[in-house]
């Protein structure tokens, strides 16, 4: 099992799916903030399981994993820094009270 | 004394067996996250998802990256999480409602993933891989540092940007005067 690239594509995808759900469903911004994190970290286990399997995708793959991190880094410092400005303003972490644009 | 190829008992070939633990780990930590009520929980349960994830790291022989996703998700970004939720709680935010109102249009749009996702991918021929070898770290260094340098470079003015970039979005705002939720003016 642990030898075949399918079960971790397989995984991948259903981790996928997990945080589409979670972004779409959930009400507060830290929390879909957190869905995107696991469907980055998705992308990133299919990337690493494409190079562990592919001989000469090894050290591309690895390369790419490590930028993908350092990139989701950086969206997780500002994504967290904007939804803590909207809260300085609104009161709320709640994305469906936003709703000043509304009316 | 050597441990034999499969486990004893069960007759599981080991690597199958961390696989198979690791990847319950992920998928049970990673519905927790986006299910459990209280946030707080799921920035923790994010944390495990992120440890077993390293774990797999691990198991496919990317030692380098494992490595990177301990330091940089668990240290770095989980942290990070868990001080945006201390920052943004509001007392009664674990008793209202965590999903919208129409989440069950969420669920069926990521089981409909889920599914299409996984029958594509039992549905392709991939190639077979043969043994699976280490990622060498000196090798990753290598090509990190000729083929790839040029977006190294621009990822690291992107860190830096980004860090600015935070630290402008959420500094106070000076001569503003803040409310409190409960009503009683804080500045």
């Amino acid at each position: 099992m642990s030898n075949s690239l399918d079960s971790y594509l397989v995984l991948s995808g259903l981790l996928f799916a997990i945080g589409t759900f979670g972004f779409l469903a959930r009400r507060n911004a830290i929390s879909m903030l957190m869905s995107i994190e696991l469907m980055i970290n998705a992308v990133n286990l299919s990337i690493l399981a494409f190079g562990a399997f592919e001989p000469s995708l090894r050290v591309h793959a690895a390369v790419i994993a490590l930028l993908v991190i350092a990139v989701a880094a950086a969206e997780a410092t500002v994504g967290l820094a904007i939804v803590v400005a909207i809260y300085r303003n609104r009161r709320t972490p709640l994305v469906d009270e936003y709703d000043s644009m509304k009316d | 004394m050597p441990i034999g190829n499969s486990i004893p008992i069960v007759g599981i070939r080991w690597d199958d067996m961390l696989f198979i633990v690791l990847a319950a780990a992920l998928l049970v930590s990673a519905l927790l996250v986006v299910t459990l009520r209280d946030i707080i929980r799921c920035g923790l349960a994010l944390t495990a998802a992120f440890a077993s994830l390293a774990g797999i790291y691990a198991l496919l022989g990317d030692p380098l990256v494992a490595a990177t996703q301990v330091l940089v998700y668990i240290g770095a970004i989980s942290v990070l999480i868990l001080f945006a939720i201390i920052v943004t709680q509001t007392k009664n935010a674990p008793m209202g409602l965590a999903f919208q109102t129409q989440a069950w249009i969420g669920a069926a749009a990521a089981v409909v993933i889920a599914v299409v996702i996984s029958g594509t991918i039992l549905a392709t021929t991939w190639p077979a891989g043969g043994q699976r070898l280490l990622t060498g770290t000196v090798d990753v260094a290598h090509k990190l540092f000729s083929d790839y340098v040029l977006p190294f470079e621009v990822v690291s003015v992107l860190l830096t940007a980004s860090v600015v970039g935070g630290v402008y979005l959420a500094r106070r705002e000076i001569g503003r005067r803040e409310i409190d939720p409960r009503g009683e003016d804080r500045s």
